[in-house]
């Protein structure tokens, strides 16, 4: 039973990173444009210098 | 995807400014506008968010916001500048309820996970330490997330009233200190798990709720903002500055072009134009303006640009009488109160009841208190408005979504919550059952040579009548003709040559009685007469809301002969002439007579109707006073979105009653077990996920019935 004094703290650690990523990604505004990131993958890129 | 930004001045020297651009439909507009601006020498960044239809650009401060604007005319896109948006506080709110969610997510997993191992047998110490740890994360989390609930139940409470979040409160709060209670003296039975799980199916409901709402409120602002928020003065040394509409003052001279709409009261000092009057006054034809004639705020200049002195601004406007009408009227809304919170309020009382009872009983029956309290504590639990918090929202936000898609945008729940009950619909006449465009009368005039070059001129103009020439020949199915030296005369109208031929789209020499223009063809003139249209299926949603018991009417400031004319046409009652006051007090009397009415108006003469109508409705090119005043608003040129919307809002009732049911049916499966003791931790879990799950599956059925509408 030892192994549960290793794996509870690494399973909250991880859901902590988790939810800490999620506070990230909210504050830097990941979420705002979510149609806008989807098309963007389809924007031909035109090399300025060509 | 932004052009690396040429080096013109220290970064710090730039400003941002942001533009909404409801033109940008795909990949390729993004790329387009991003690169276009970039190119422009001044912009040091340009970023695009499709979601908001919005673009920011950080440029310096010599470059102004109408040098952006009219670059982005030339890469083919009509833009204005975002105003603040009167509608986004709501986007706060959401965030704070998003990172609830999330918390109480994390929470749950975890807790859940410490729980499973202690209903699968975990024994005496291993449970002793998992029920601790379980209370360790379940404090901090209960008291974050928690907080939406406990914050909105004080506040019932202080003003003597209950609410949804009153039950919630007192079920989290009992079951939290009981387990806590239950953790110190080493007992079985924790209900940690419960309690956060009961959060969490919650603030989805909610995070639900925030989200639909925001959505349809951000595109309802991208609407907004084409009308008056400013005008271009003319200044000593003859440039024009844009003044906004609060900082005009009277004595100004503003330069108004055709197709705007005024800032401000003023007097005509220069150029004679046709100006529309509809949004003001309900009135179709437009009339004629020259120097000397007073042309107020929220009018349109259809015809050529002319200066204007200003003589009232801001406060002392014809509409700022509208607005303090709107003001009042408005506040009879406010009393509606929501299905989930009536019915709470038979609800929360026989919950609480019931646990006080149960109590009582067992205490009677001969057990100690603390076995007592368990009982009822399990009863709050397995009763707790779990299942009603998620029936109402996960309802409304399937119908929400579904009406989005045919083009009308729903601002909160409780819209469509009333209308459902509507049994009577009004509507102004101008800009709601007709385009509020003018379009030609009679395209038959011309053939089709003469459409496409008809349509290549147009096209390259951005004049009311020229656009509105250009839509219908498009629709009509023609194709521009290609054209050299095309060029357009402010006032005048557009010329160029086709195969060595001189054309042209004039306006007439000499003045007509309705609005008109000339088409050129090496010196052939064709007259094109204008008229504003109704809506192609205006008969269509009349008959569709006939038939769900709705009975329809016009209410006009138009002409009387005018309104009456289309009243016969259409076959519903029509009253013209009436000024704001007058739809209002209509809408009184008809509310006193019982009727629930429903209001469907674009001008700002109608703000005060729809502020005080049961539920109301805009269309996408009303005025922003009256896009705010309403509930929905629907986009395009179909009238049906209105006929659909009573349909959908009276099918989600419909769901929403049969999740109430339901969960009235789970409670009486459920509570007899909790009275009688038999529910463990387990049980509740269980009973509370197959609860919230029944009703959600039940609500998404709407999806599909929704969908059908198609069809009728």
């Amino acid at each position: 039973m030892s192994i549960l004094g290793f794996l509870i703290p690494l399973a909250l650690l991880m859901g902590l990173a988790g939810l800490g990523a999620f506070f990230w990604a909210m504050r830097s505004g990941q979420f705002e444009d979510l149609d806008g990131a989807a098309n963007r993958i389809l924007i031909d890129e035109e090399d300025e210098d060509r | 995807m932004n052009a690396p930004m040429p080096d013109l001045t220290p970064a710090d020297a730039c400003i941002d400014s942001r533009f909404t651009v409801p033109g940008m439909r795909c990949a390729g507009c993004i790329g387009k506008v991003e690169r276009g601006l970039s190119a422009v020498p001044g912009v040091a960044a340009a970023r695009v968010n499709f979601s908001a239809k919005r673009v920011a650009v950080s440029h310096v401060p010599s470059l102004t916001e109408d040098g952006i604007i009219e670059e982005l005319r030339k890469l083919g896109f009509e833009a204005e500048r975002a105003a603040d948006n009167p509608l986004g506080r709501d986007d706060a709110e959401t965030r704070r309820l998003l990172r609830a969610l999330a918390v109480a997510g994390f929470g749950m997993m975890n807790i859940m996970l410490l729980s499973v191992s202690v209903w699968a047998g975990a024994d005496a110490v291993t449970r002793e330490m998992f029920h601790l740890i379980s209370a360790l994360i379940a404090i901090p989390v209960i008291a974050y997330a928690g907080r939406p609930f406990f914050s909105s139940a004080l506040m019932a409470l202080r003003y003597r009233r209950t609410n949804m979040d009153v039950p919630i409160s007192i079920g989290v709060l009992l079951a939290t200190g009981l387990s806590l209670y239950e953790t110190v003296i080493n007992g079985p039975h924790a209900y940690f798990d419960g309690a956060v799980m009961l959060l969490f199916f919650l603030l989805a409901g909610r995070v639900l709720d925030a989200m639909m709402r925001s959505r349809a409120r951000s595109g309802i602002a991208s609407l907004l903002g084409r009308m008056g928020r400013g005008a271009h003065v003319v200044q000593p040394d003859g440039s024009t500055l844009y003044t906004e509409a609060e900082r005009l003052a009277p004595g100004m001279v503003m330069l108004v072009a055709a197709g705007e709409a005024l800032a401000a009261d003023g007097e005509v000092l220069e150029g004679r134009t046709t100006v529309d009057s509809s949004m003001l006054t309900g009135e179709s034809d437009p009339r004629p303006a020259g120097p000397g004639d007073t042309i107020h705020a929220g009018m349109i200049n259809l015809g050529n640009p002319v200066q204007v002195k200003v003589t009232a601004a801001a406060q002392d406007t014809a509409l700022a009488d509208i607005a303090r009408l709107m003001d009042e009227a408005g506040q009879s809304r406010s009393r509606y109160v929501r299905i989930a919170d009536k019915a709470s309020r038979i609800y929360a009382p026989a919950v609480h009841s019931l646990a006080f009872f149960s109590f009582c009983g067992w205490m009677l029956a001969g057990a100690d208190v603390y076995h007592a309290l368990t009982i009822a504590v399990a009863v709050l639990i397995i009763t707790c408005p779990c299942a009603l918090g998620l029936a109402v929202p996960a309802a409304q936000v399937v119908a929400a979504g579904a009406l989005m898609k045919r083009g009308l945008l729903i601002k909160d729940g409780s819209a469509l919550e009333r209308l459902a009950e509507v049994d009577e619909a009004l509507f102004d006449k101008t800009g709601t059952l007709t385009l509020g465009e003018p379009r030609p009368a009679d395209l038959g005039v011309l053939d089709p040579q003469a459409r496409s070059l008809a349509l290549a001129l147009a096209q390259g103009s951005r004049h009311p009548l020229s656009r509105g020439l250009a839509q219908a020949l498009r629709d009509a199915g023609t194709g521009p003709a290609s054209l050299d030296d095309l060029t357009e005369t402010a006032g005048m109208g557009m010329t160029a040559r086709f195969q060595g031929h001189d054309v042209a789209l004039m306006r007439p020499e000499a003045e007509t009685a309705g609005l008109s223009v000339d088409l050129l063809v090496d010196g052939a003139r064709t007259r094109i007469a204008f008229a504003d249209p109704l809506r192609p299926d205006v008969r269509e949603t009349i008959a569709a809301l006939a038939a769900q018991g709705v009975g329809s009417g016009i209410v006009s400031g138009d002409r009387v002969e005018t309104v009456a004319a289309v009243g016969t046409q259409l076959g519903i009652p029509a009253t013209g002439g009436m000024i704001p006051s007058d739809k209002l007090d209509l809408l009184v009397e008809r509310a006193a007579a019982g009727h629930k009415v429903l209001m469907v108006g674009d001008g700002l003469n109608d703000g005060p109707a729809l502020a005080g109508a049961h539920v109301s409705i805009a269309p996408g090119g009303a005025s922003d006073v009256s896009q705010q005043a309403a509930d929905a608003v629907f986009v395009g040129e179909r009238f049906m979105p209105v006929a659909l919307a009573v349909k959908v809002a009276r099918a989600t009732m419909g769901i929403v009653r049969q999740n109430f049911v339901l969960a009235a049916l789970y409670n009486m499966l459920a509570v007899p077990l909790a009275i009688f003791g038999f529910v463990t931790p387990l049980i509740a879990a269980v009973a509370m996920s197959a609860s919230s799950l029944l009703v959600v599956s039940n609500s998404l059925r709407l999806a599909r019935v929704a969908g059908r509408e198609d069809a009728a």
